[in-house]
């Protein structure tokens, strides 16, 4: 464990990003499975998304990198733009989705005149 | 070559453009878009058996670079921009899933549902499903694989009742999660070797890059034991396991084929599961290779045992069953777990070049084979809720007098799921089960012939009902289904049986049975045509097939 405490130190102090990564996805995770709301759910599963977004720019940060518009005969560090055209990809999938979501909450809502799932399996048990 | 190699763009490209025809079309014609989605997978279908013709002409590798070939691969063979690529291994399934879409779409016409915004639906998954097996990049499979689960989600909605919605939400919160985990595997796997090309991930891991002389590349040998790699197999497994429908991440299976539009089971219990499957098969046996298992046997046992489960789990959840659809959905389960475990047989140590190839033949040929009976016998249970209501396994009593060629199909294919010879089923699990034994695996081998038992729980069951049951009058379970639907109740309501199903129905299920028996005499056609993957995977090569 000696050997390790340097590590932890440097994640937490220069690396804190992936940190906060891994608790939003955690978080995120949770939400969805305990949360009996549907919306909130959804927020959930935004916020799962969106910690694996935030783990592809942290990755993608490099210290005095340079935007990757390269001069001819140009030195220097450049940043990979992989990463973020990713990311850019990912959030329009996921907003694609939440509106898929979204859509079939109205449906669901319009049917069972409620969000919350427990309510809606009430009224399921009833039919 | 140049128009060859213009084909996998055209396969992806042409379903997701007339996608959107039906949806402007409404403004003209309200009924058009049946034969606009006819239209463009009948040219799909055309494309395809083109595709197919160079590909296994001699066994070639057909890639289309996106974004033109100036850019691709310019030192040292690294890819830059994304690949499509058509070889004997994605041509067979993207061949599967244009029959598959073609035959469904002519079954949707009588079945529906009719509106244009169903068929702009429809295309759009048979776009999502062809990139998804077409293409070469982890992160392009990815957005693929989203737009399949959009299409799907959306067609699951379509459902008459709102539970419907319910269980197309169900599938999305889950299917979501999958994804992400999915991407956060390729994340892994990107920052630790810097490219996510299929080809060249399989070299870097490998330690065989030819470029990057001078960098951390040359002299980082094989990376199969770093802890992102093995972190990055498990995220993958898990996202696209959840796809597959493999047990315990099936839950969101049952609801939606049970609630989803019987057209649109069909569809989906065929090919959506079969292209995550395949992908999952594909990362393994290209990018991951049995090298990776022998580093990590853990990795390869617990994949084994993750598999195995979803087999024994899949078939005694699908024994317990009353509804029909739900029963063949947990069969699904129990398929996939039986395809996977092929898979964890062909990459595992203990596997010598036989056992592999035996368990590669097992796998692909169990994945089209399942595909075409799946969607035979949904539409077979499809036919029989709308000619005679009949939604249940009790139901099924003494149908076989009524409808003697549904019926008749439904056993053909029933046994086909058992495996029993010639019905093509038996030609995958003979593999599957020969790969197991000559690895030696013998728990394997023990689950995949106890699998059969267990096929046979659910399969006579309704076997049974249909010709053994001699009840006067079907009795139709209105439990199940009350009065909301209104097919049902109108076919109750004039004392049932009176609607024939359409020809396109029975000629669909029939078919598919016809199918299945003949297939299972091509087996020699069959494991020609994948021989060019299992010599790939034998020689550690990342590409299948001759580059063209």
């Amino acid at each position: 464990m000696i050997d390790l405490l340097p590590l932890q130190v440097d994640v937490l102090a220069n690396r804190y990003s992936y940190v906060v990564f891994a608790i939003v996805l955690a978080l995120g995770l949770y939400m969805i499975i305990a949360s009996p709301n549907l919306v909130k759910q959804v927020i959930g599963l935004n916020l799962f998304q969106t910690a694996v977004f935030l783990f592809f720019v942290s990755s993608a940060y490099v210290v005095n990198g340079q935007i990757p518009v390269i001069p001819k005969d140009a030195t220097g560090t450049f940043v990979s733009p992989l990463p973020q055209v990713i990311v850019l990809t990912a959030i329009v999938v996921g907003v694609a989705m939440t509106a898929v979501a979204l859509a079939l909450i109205v449906r669901i809502y319009d049917a069972y005149g409620s969000l919350r799932e427990d309510a809606i399996r009430e009224v399921r048990a009833d039919d | 070559m140049t128009d060859l190699a213009t084909l996998p763009a055209l396969l992806v490209v042409l379903p997701i453009l007339a996608a959107a025809l039906p949806i402007a079309a409404t403004i003209i014609n309200r009924r058009v878009g049946w034969s606009v989605a006819a239209l463009a997978l009948a040219v799909e279908a055309g494309l395809t058996a083109w595709l197919a013709s160079g590909v296994y002409a001699d066994g070639q590798r057909i890639v289309h670079r996106l974004g033109g070939t100036e850019l691709a691969r310019p030192d040292g063979g690294y890819a830059v921009g994304i690949e499509l690529v058509a070889d004997p291994l994605s041509t067979l399934v993207a061949g599967t899933i244009a029959t598959v879409s073609l035959v469904v779409l002519a079954y949707a016409r009588q079945a529906g549902p009719r509106g244009n915004g169903f068929y702009a639906g429809y295309l759009l998954l048979t776009g999502g499903l062809m990139g998804v097996v077409l293409t070469g990049d982890l992160f392009n499979l990815f957005v693929f694989l989203e737009i399949t689960g959009i299409a799907t989600y959306a067609l699951v909605a379509t459902g008459d009742r709102p539970q419907a919605a319910v269980a197309a939400l169900k599938y999305l919160l889950i299917g979501t999660v999958g994804a992400s985990m999915y991407l956060l595997g390729v994340g892994y796997l990107y920052v630790r070797t810097g490219t996510l090309n299929m080809v060249d991930l399989a070299r870097v891991l490998a330690g065989t890059a030819t470029w990057g002389e001078g960098t951390w590349l040359a002299e980082a040998g094989a990376l199969y034991a770093e802890p992102l790699v093995i972190a990055s197999v498990a995220f993958i497994t898990a996202g696209l396991g959840v796809k597959a429908a493999l047990f315990p991440l099936h839950v969101w299976q049952p609801d939606a084929y049970q609630e989803a539009p019987d057209t649109v089971t069909i569809y989906i219990s065929a090919l959506v599961s079969t292209a995550a499957a395949y992908a999952l098969l594909r990362i393994f046996l290209i990018v991951f290779t049995p090298a990776f298992f022998a580093e990590t046997p853990v990795a390869a046992n617990a994949f084994l045992v993750f598999s195995v489960t979803s087999v024994v789990a899949g078939s005694l959840l699908a024994a317990a069953q009353r509804n029909v659809k739900r029963l063949f959905a947990y069969s699904s389960v129990a398929h996939f777990g039986l395809i996977l475990t092929a898979v964890g047989v062909a990459v595992h140590p203990a596997a010598g070049p036989t056992a592999t190839r035996f368990a590669i033949y097992g796998a692909v040929i169990h994945l089209v084979a399942h595909a075409i009976m799946k969607a035979g016998l949904f539409a077979a249970a499809g036919s029989f809720a709308a000619g005679v209501g009949a939604r249940t396994v009790a139901s099924y009593a003494g149908l076989a007098r009524v409808r003697p060629v549904i019926a008749g199909s439904i056993a053909v294919l029933g046994f086909g799921l058992v495996g029993v010879p010639p019905v093509i089923g038996f030609l995958g699990k003979w593999y599957i089960a020969l790969g197991a034994i000559s690895a030696g695996l013998w728990p394997v081998i023990a689950v995949v012939l106890a699998s059969t038992l267990l096929s046979l729980l659910y399969v006579a069951r309704i076997l049974e009902k249909l010709y053994f049951d001699r009840a006067e009058t079907p009795e139709v379970d209105q439990k199940d289904h009350p009065a909301t639907d209104p097919t049902d109740s109108a076919v109750a309501a004039d004392g049932g049986r009176t609607a024939l199903p359409s020809l396109g129905m029975v000629a669909l299920v029939a078919g598919a049975a016809l199918l299945a028996v003949a297939s299972g005499f091509a087996g020699a056609e069959v494991t020609t045509a994948i021989d060019p993957l299992v010599e790939a995977v034998l020689a550690g090569s990342p590409e299948v097939g001759t580059n063209a």
